[in-house]
């Protein structure tokens, strides 16, 4: 059966989704690099992969590999992540994208759509999203606010010194922040695989509207 | 494969490769670099904002202190000045009224108090120590420095020079330490002195201190000069 499907997204759902984009590659790149200075685990982030500056030029210059470049480019990308987020969570909250399309989200619905997709049966339609969907954004919109909580407590120690405790500790809300960055990445991988293979999903969400016939598109 | 597909493929090479030129390139552009600065600025002016006069750094148990405080310098602890209590004079400018220099006796003479506090580098790592010594706030009244300036900075042996806002100046658990883990502070560690300041980042904590000064420009820092955040208040 043909069926017309269509997903739009309103100016301020594109401007955010891109900002927070911008702001989240920016984040981990520099927070890498800022890793790298003193890991919290037997490894270290490949160079070519963190953002600050050229170790080597950094290193003959001052004495720094680029982790002064990396913590200006993180405390820069703060704010702007800070900002679209809490535009993004608003704007969604206030004009009912979150009640009307992401819920309700319940255990078994979860566990019907997720069985189906993971043996490759789940349809992608444009502009619904399954429950496995659902909960994956809900995922990575509280990993978000789990990082600014955590961010936070790592910048400010003193002047927040409760909130750490929350989190363990000043080496436990480091911890909590390499988890949930953890967390983001890998959503990140799912949903640019998902984008690739759905590419109209890309065109929504840059010029604000897509169509697609049930027959095209899967 | 459609064109759209083939396009949006271009659009995915093009996105990575940005990703991969910005590890080595954007980072060490004159413009990108001033930008940064600028936020830097800004973000100087939040903290001061944040900082709470009064707020206290958190304190820790004795048995949380670690006797074994680690070494920390651009150049290794053998390397470090060795600053003989017989010709040490600590040299006073700037905006204070009193200028005669101190010698390390006269230091010693001052009212002290010990801390148990929690040094954090920018790097990541922390450690708890006991720091013993005299507030800054008492010096600086002893020596009539003038508290309205905005800064007071620190010159010290080894090359390095510090600075920090006068509210932080006057914080209670800001101090001159002469002391570590009840021992005389020793060489490796900034003998006869370093600033103990919990409410700022270690590197805002100077070693081997051999001038300080009262200001209304805001110093120099060894590594805000390297691209660091000049407050780092924590």
């Amino acid at each position: 059966m043909k069926q017309i499907q269509v997903q739009t997204h309103p100016i301020a759902t594109r401007v955010t989704h891109w900002l927070m984009a911008l702001a989240i590659l920016v984040l981990i790149g520099s927070g890498w690099r800022i890793y790298n200075a003193s890991p919290i685990f037997g490894f270290t982030f490949p160079e070519w992969a963190t953002l600050g500056g050229d170790v080597e030029q950094a290193l003959a210059l001052h004495n720094d590999p680029g982790v002064a470049s990396a913590i200006a480019w993180h405390f820069a990308a703060m704010w702007l992540l800070a900002a679209s987020y809490l535009g993004f969570m608003l704007w969604n909250l206030v004009s009912g994208h979150f009640r009307r399309d992401f819920l309700p989200v319940g255990a078994a619905s979860f566990w019907r759509d997720f069985s189906a997709a993971i043996r490759f049966r789940l349809d992608h339609r444009l502009g619904e999203y399954n429950v496995v969907q659902r909960v994956a954004y809900w995922g990575v919109l509280a990993s978000v606010a789990m990082m600014l909580l955590s961010g936070i407590t790592i910048w400010k120690p003193v002047q927040t010194y409760p909130l750490e405790l929350l989190f363990g500790g000043f080496q436990g809300a480091r911890i909590v922040h390499f988890v949930f960055m953890t967390a983001i990445a890998l959503f990140i991988v799912i949903h640019v695989a998902l984008v690739i293979l759905v590419p109209k999903t890309f065109v929504a969400m840059t010029l604000g509207k897509a169509t697609a016939d049930h027959t095209g598109e899967r | 494969m459609d064109l759209e597909r083939r396009r949006l493929f271009g659009g995915g090479l093009s996105m990575g490769a940005l990703t991969l030129l910005t590890g080595c390139d954007i980072s060490d552009h004159d413009s990108v670099q001033r930008a940064l600065a600028a936020v830097s600025r800004f973000n100087d002016r939040v903290q001061a904002a944040l900082f709470g006069a009064h707020k206290l750094a958190p304190t820790f148990s004795e048995a949380e202190a670690v006797k074994d405080f680690r070494y920390n310098a651009w150049y290794g602890p053998e390397k470090a000045p060795k600053l003989s209590p017989s010709d040490y004079r600590l040299t006073l400018a700037g905006m204070i009224a009193d200028k005669t220099p101190w010698t390390v006796e006269k230091l010693y003479t001052l009212p002290q108090t010990t801390q148990i506090t929690r040094h954090i580098c920018v790097e990541g790592w922390s450690m708890i120590g006991k720091w013993g010594g005299a507030p800054l706030s008492t010096f600086l009244q002893r020596i009539g420095a003038d508290l309205s300036a905005k800064y007071v900075g620190f010159e010290c042996a080894d090359g390095y020079y510090e600075g920090i806002d006068m509210p932080t100046a006057l914080h209670p658990q800001t101090l001159m330490a002469f002391k570590l883990s009840d021992e005389t502070l020793p060489t490796r560690h900034g003998y006869p002195f370093k600033m103990r300041i919990p409410t700022k980042l270690g590197f805002k904590n100077p070693k081997f201190v051999t001038t300080i000064y009262v200001t209304n420009q805001q110093p120099r820092g060894f590594w805000t000069d390297r691209g660091y955040n000049w407050f780092s208040g924590i």
